[in-house]
């Protein structure tokens, strides 16, 4: 048992973010196969299996999907190795987090392998050349273990080298499979035979081009299956040349993705970017690959000369005349600019003059930091462009790493840092525009950052904290639910005795009032709510250098006195009982609308070029702390040059998602027949009204109102019985494929492009949640068929009726989303999933209610009392804690803890 | 009498009433067991008198020996109103019952106890109120995910082939006795159900007929996780292959516990969903402490939030825990079924979905 409980903290301390792959193609590690790698084959052969696990977790850590395993070698028993290899890799959560991929050419090899493995696998592979019988008896195999196969393109005839023979081959197993068997067609995965080209064979010329056509067919005529393939075979005539293969491998995939191939074995880790390449390598490769020109392989031979035994590097860039300055300047210039075109160059320039790489960093790009710094701090630049600023030092900084620890092996001098920043946005929230622009800020103020990313568990910012010794933890959150959070983490950092790490508070629903009333008597270090990024570089600068005793207590002054405040506020609050708030509901008067279908409805990849004539700009430029509305803010006195730089980077960017669909968007809206009951909204599945399918609970305000004005509740504007009247919903994403972009930004430094990316995938959901409100009121519910409102107007709220979200004001009860996704299918239908904080992923999403009736309006319920909170409960089937605990934003009272 | 003439004319009217209905499965059998007071001699009864090992504490061996007190048991849970009845067999294949030196009974005790749940079935069974006897596969002694030797982590004490084996001979007893579905429970390590799996699927092909699956893993603890390492849609990914007709979660955890981990399954899971939580966690003294009532209310909000399709109890809970929940359920829609886009979907300790 006792190993039992050491596997099972292992897992636990291991990070619990789960893989889903939004990319299009899926990475097969190949470095754990013998027949590829000589290492890995000695390993084996030496029974060195922790040697061996070490090659494994290699592949992981570099960004493998799934693990292949082949063991086929001459002085290897197969079924022993593959058993005790696979045992191995059970007990090792870091590598058995991901599936695997069991291959060999031997039956009772994969069938060993699979009788070790607990998780669904891949076999690799099964296939015709011993005719059909033995194949479907394999392939019942496979299905009985549970796992989905590779289908080699091979037959009794041999193995396919020509187009026409691999689409003949998989298409007849294909039918095999599914219709003989019923094998699940999304769980076929086809290699097409990838060979090697530019042998000096002419009929090997073309089967580069036969595999990425014979790609094409298979992935259009046959549904839901996969195509893989052994990429760095196409290459193998170039062995010891590893720039070339890499290219090779790069171009090959750049043109068989394109043509469907969604999954291959590859050395994770070592793939290149197509467009970094270099132009005369990637024509001369590409005319190998495509089979271009009769004398492609000869160019390339001949290219490949010039590579040989070296380490890929990019060039530098050109001279050009303004680096007639001297280099300090041209670093400034360039930083204060945010020109990235040269900061390599110039960089490298420097290091060479001075005597240790460190100096550079220390001496003329800390100075151009710091005159971004002035600029900023005295209101004459602003959040983009030091934010741009920031990449081109993150650039150069890049540059001067290797050198810096190369520095440091030798001769172990380190660089000293200001402090180090650990920033995390917080379990079950996975909005972080605001930590990574605070991140950038502070990062270029000296400042080593740890970012741990979004949905981070609060045991995983603990230890890490302790891990890397860091200085100060901050804490970032958007939907309210990440209040409750942060309380926890707080109560941890205490338990944990982390009282010498200051705790930053900060994110949208966060606020002076709730760090000092809710989080800081959790913990006895300091606790400091921090307003916007421009404020975090003093707060951590204080807190790090000599004042920090004198701005710590200052601090709890402050939430003392905020702690006063709202005592004080707290009884002066009149609030109405809630039976007379109901006996003050809205009276309106009901003569619905049909809508044009009743249940759900989705949009598949929306086009997102007519989502964007909906944006609203304002918002845009409020998340990059520029404040104005649109378009006034262009010819702002103050910040008008700021404003009109990032929106002409915003339309920039905003072209090239268009054009390049680096996100998707989806839609799912729905309509139900409804009647209210009480304060609830009761969803029905037909028009008969008699079985339910779903309730809204809605909140009704507490506050006193004058004469004539009712209490408002959702719930008032929908008929009671005896009224066929209807309800709404709807959830919108344009952030598929969002996250991989992000990342795709941030490890080429460009922390500018992947804010901004995400800022405008933000705007374009609220515009395709806009775009879809106008399509539900003039056609698919039908209610306003002869609306006529510019966007402007739209924006400014007038038509008629709304769309409010749960969370916001008009319902502040986040749970409330899970009913919407469950009537919607939201998940499936849009891909649109809710965390555990009822957050929606990805971030760029919008879901809410319609209602239609003409006196419709958006209101907030403000606070209320627990006479509402305890009639809450009950009607949601919950306790009064959890209702407090869902409900804290809006309490008009201090609940028992 | 039984209502239906046979197992599908039976499992096709259950599902007919699973439309509309939350479906009720037993609670536990242990501590009623215990609360019947048997001594070594009730145990041996008139079979085995004579065995060479102490029987006492083989609950599954009673099905044999105290029939009529098994049946009984089995009875009180259909007045608490249950529509799917458990066997009492959940160590009764030969890996665990090695401990008792019952190897060789293994075959007879899943019939008797397929019998005997089917008697107390059919008391109560009528046409509009079908009665399932689910045959109980436990998740024996042993895993063959992880090894007992802390030195030796390659090492594993049973085979895939030996487990495959012994659920073989556990299922055909339980088909053979009248169970109408067979459910694979409490695992704690997914491979060990795979190996029931493969079993089950077998037999099925030899014998041209095939019943319903009801899967069932078990969350260990807080971490979210399973004994060897899986997280809930990694586990549904390692045993979708089975095309369960319910995939859910019991024991080691109280319904408030099990929540979370509840969601996650109801949202990834395209087929119904089934729950038998324990009465809580174990106190200090091992037992469990949460009433009827507490559990009613978990358990009918999971109902209301559109999580369930079948829900019971597992330790710790007796008669009056069940019917407290069938009527906290009763008139609460059942989960209606997601559909999802076809994806490959592959299972390490985490899942990996690829469109």
């Amino acid at each position: 048992m006792n190993h039992l409980f050491t596997l099972k903290i292992k897992i636990i301390m291991s990070e619990p973010n789960s893989k889903i792959s939004n990319s299009t193609f899926v990475i097969v590690g190949e470095r754990t196969n013998v027949t590829g790698s000589a290492k890995f084959r000695k390993l084996i052969e030496n029974e060195d299996y922790v040697g061996a696990l070490a090659v494994a977790r290699q592949q992981v850590e570099s960004g493998a999907n799934v693990l292949d395993v082949n063991l086929d070698a001459a002085m290897i028993d197969g079924v022993k190795a593959m058993t005790t290899f696979l045992n191995l890799v059970a007990t090792e959560p870091d590598i058995a987090k991901i599936p695997l991929m069991i291959d060999s050419s031997k039956w009772e090899i994969i069938e060993a392998g699979l009788k070790c493995t607990q998780g669904k696998p891949i076999v690799n592979s099964i296939s015709l050349k011993e005719g059909e019988a033995q194949f479907l008896a394999h392939a019942r195999k496979v299905m009985r273990y549970g796992a989905a196969a590779v289908v080699m393109a091979f037959d009794e005839a041999g193995q396919a080298d020509t187009k026409a023979r691999k689409v003949e081959i998989c298409t007849r197993a294909y039918h095999l499979l599914v219709d003989e068997v019923g094998f699940a067609p999304e769980d076929i995965i086809f290699d097409p035979n990838i060979f090697a080209v530019a042998t000096g064979i002419e009929e090997h010329n073309n089967y580069a081009v036969d595999f990425i056509e014979a790609t094409r067919i298979i992935r259009e005529s046959l549904p839901h299956c996969h195509v893989s393939g052994g990429v760095s075979n196409v290459s193998f005539s170039f062995r010891g040349n590893e720039i070339v293969r890499e290219a090779m491998h790069t171009v090959f995939l750049y043109h068989a993705i394109k043509a469907g191939m969604d999954m291959g074995i590859v050395n994770a880790g070592q793939l290149g970017i197509y467009d970094e390449i270099l132009p005369e390598l990637r024509d001369a490769c590409e005319d190998v690959i495509l089979n271009r020109r009769n004398d492609a392989t000869d160019r390339l031979l001949d290219l490949a000369q010039k590579y040989i035994g070296r380490a890929g590097k990019k060039e530098t860039g050109p001279d050009l005349a303004w680096r007639e300055l001297p280099v300090n300047e041209r670093l400034s210039h360039a930083m204060v600019k945010g020109i990235n075109e040269f900061i390599v160059a110039d960089t490298e320039e420097a290091r060479q003059q001075y005597e240790r790489p460190l100096h550079v960093i220390e001496g003329p790009l800390m100075a151009g930091m710091s005159v971004v710094g002035d600029l900023f701090g005295s209101g004459k630049m602003f959040l983009p462009q030091v934010v741009k600023s920031a990449r081109v030092m993150k650039e150069a900084v890049a540059h001067l790493i290797p050198f810096l620890e190369e520095e440091k092996l030798r001769t172990g001098m380190v660089g000293k840092s200001n402090g180090k920043v650990l920033m995390a946005t917080v379990k079950g929230d996975v909005h972080d525009i605001g930590k990574n622009i605070v991140g950038v800020v502070l990062g270029c103020n000296g400042f080593d950052i740890i970012d741990m990313g979004v949905m981070v568990p609060t045991e995983a910012i603990i230890e890490r904290a302790r891990e890397e010794n860091v200085d100060i933890i901050g804490l970032s959150g958007l939907i309210t639910p990440s209040l409750d959070e942060m309380c926890y983490v707080a109560q941890e950092m205490e338990r944990a005795g982390l009282q010498n790490i200051p705790l930053l508070i900060g994110g949208a629903t966060t606020s002076r009032t709730h760090t000092a009333v809710k989080i800081a008597p959790n913990f006895t270090g300091a606790t400091i709510y921090v307003t916007d990024a421009s404020r975090a570089v003093p707060v951590v600068q204080k807190l790090m250098g000599e004042e920090r005793k004198s701005y710590e207590d200052a601090n709890s002054l402050d939430q003392e006195q905020a702690r006063s405040a709202h005592l004080a506020s707290q009884d002066k609050r009149p609030r109405a009982p809630i039976g007379d708030a109901r006996a003050n509901a809205a009276k309106l008067e009901f003569a619905p609308h049909k809508p044009s279908f009743l249940g759900v409805k989705k949009f598949e990849n929306y086009p997102l070029a007519e989502i964007a004539q909906f944006i609203d700009w304002t918002p845009f430029f409020a998340s990059w702390e520029l404040a104005g509305s649109y378009p006034a803010i262009l010819s702002d006195d103050i910040v008008g040059e700021a404003a009109s730089g990032l929106f002409k980077d915003g339309q920039a960017m905003l072209t090239k998602i268009i054009e390049n669909n680096w996100t998707k968007a989806n839609a799912v809206i729905g309509f139900w027949p409804a009647n209210r009951h009480g304060d609830d909204i009761i969803v029905f599945a037909d028009e008969n009204c008699d079985a339910q399918i779903g309730k809204f609970h809605t909140l009704r305000q507490q506050m006193i109102k004058s004469e004539n004005r009712p209490n408002y509740a959702l719930s008032d504007f929908v008929a009671p019985t005896g009224t066929a009247d209807y309800i709404g919903g709807f959830a919108v994403t344009t952030g598929l494929g969002e996250h991989d972009k992000v990342n795709e930004f941030k490890a080429k430094h460009d922390d500018y492009s992947a804010i901004l990316f995400q800022s405008i995938c933000d705007r374009l959901a609220e515009a395709f949640a806009e775009l879809m409100h106008k399509r539900v009121r003039t056609e698919f519910w039908g209610y306003a068929p002869n609306e006529n409102l510019s966007v402007d107007d739209i924006i400014k709220e007038k038509y008629i009726g709304i769309r409010p979200a749960p969370g916001y004001p008009a319902q502040p009860d986040h749970t409330e989303k899970r009913m919407l996704f469950s009537l919607l299918n939201a998940e499936a239908n849009s891909g649109i999933t809710l965390t555990s904080s009822l957050a929606m992923n990805p971030p760029s999403s919008v879901s809410g209610l319609y209602f239609a009736h003409e006196s419709c309006e958006y209101f907030g319920v403000g606070r209320i009392d627990r006479d509402q909170v305890a009639d809450y409960a009950k009607r949601k089937n919950w306790g009064i804690h959890e209702a407090e605990k869902w409900l804290a934003p809006i309490l008009a009272y201090d609940p028992k803890p | 009498m039984s209502a239906f003439k046979s197992r599908a004319e039976r499992f096709a009217a259950i599902e007919e009433l699973a439309k509309t209905k939350i479906l009720i499965l037993d609670g536990a059998m242990g501590s009623l067991i215990q609360g019947l007071g048997f001594k070594e001699a009730d145990f041996r009864g008139a079979h085995f008198v004579n065995h060479n090992m102490p029987l006492q504490g083989n609950n599954d061996i009673l099905s044999i020996t105290q029939s009529a007190a098994i049946q009984q048991l089995h009875e009180d849970y259909f007045e608490a109103g249950i529509d799917i009845v458990e066997t009492n067999t959940f160590n009764a294949q030969r890996i665990s019952q090695a401990d008792y030196g019952m190897e060789k009974y293994s075959y007879e005790m899943n019939k008797a106890s397929a019998e005997i749940a089917r008697a107390a079935a059919d008391k109560y069974e009528t046409k509009s109120a079908p009665k399932l006897v689910a045959g109980a596969l436990g998740p024996t002694n042993k895993t063959l995910s992880m090894s007992p030797k802390v030195a030796d982590p390659a090492y594993r004490d049973v085979s895939y082939d030996e487990i495959v084996d012994a659920y073989r001979e556990q299922v055909l007893g339980l088909i053979d006795g009248g169970a109408d579905v067979l459910l694979v429970e409490t695992i704690f390590d997914t491979l060990n159900a795979k190996a029931a799996i493969f079993a089950i699927q077998t037999i099925f092909d030899e014998r041209g007929e095939a019943l319903p699956i009801m899967i069932s893993g078990t969350i260990t603890d807080m971490s979210g996780r399973t004994l060897s390492g899986q997280t809930v849609e990694a586990f549904y990914n390692s045993v979708r292959h089975a095309k369960p007709w319910s995939i859910g979660l019991n024991c080691a955890l109280g319904p408030k516990q099990m929540r979370q981990f509840l969601a996650d399954l109801a949202r990834v899971a395209q087929t119904k969903i089934s729950c038998h939580p324990n009465a809580g966690l174990p106190n200090a003294f091992g037992g469990y402490d949460e009433t009827p009532h507490d559990m009613c209310e978990v358990i009918s909000d999971w109902a209301t939030h559109n999580m369930v399709n079948i829900v019971g109890g597992c330790c710790g809970t007796t008669p009056a825990h069940i019917k407290y929940i069938a009527e906290g359920v009763a008139g609460i829609a059942p989960r209606i079924i997601p559909t999802r886009d076809t994806a490959l979907r592959l299972a390490g300790l985490e899942p990996f979905v690829h469109a």
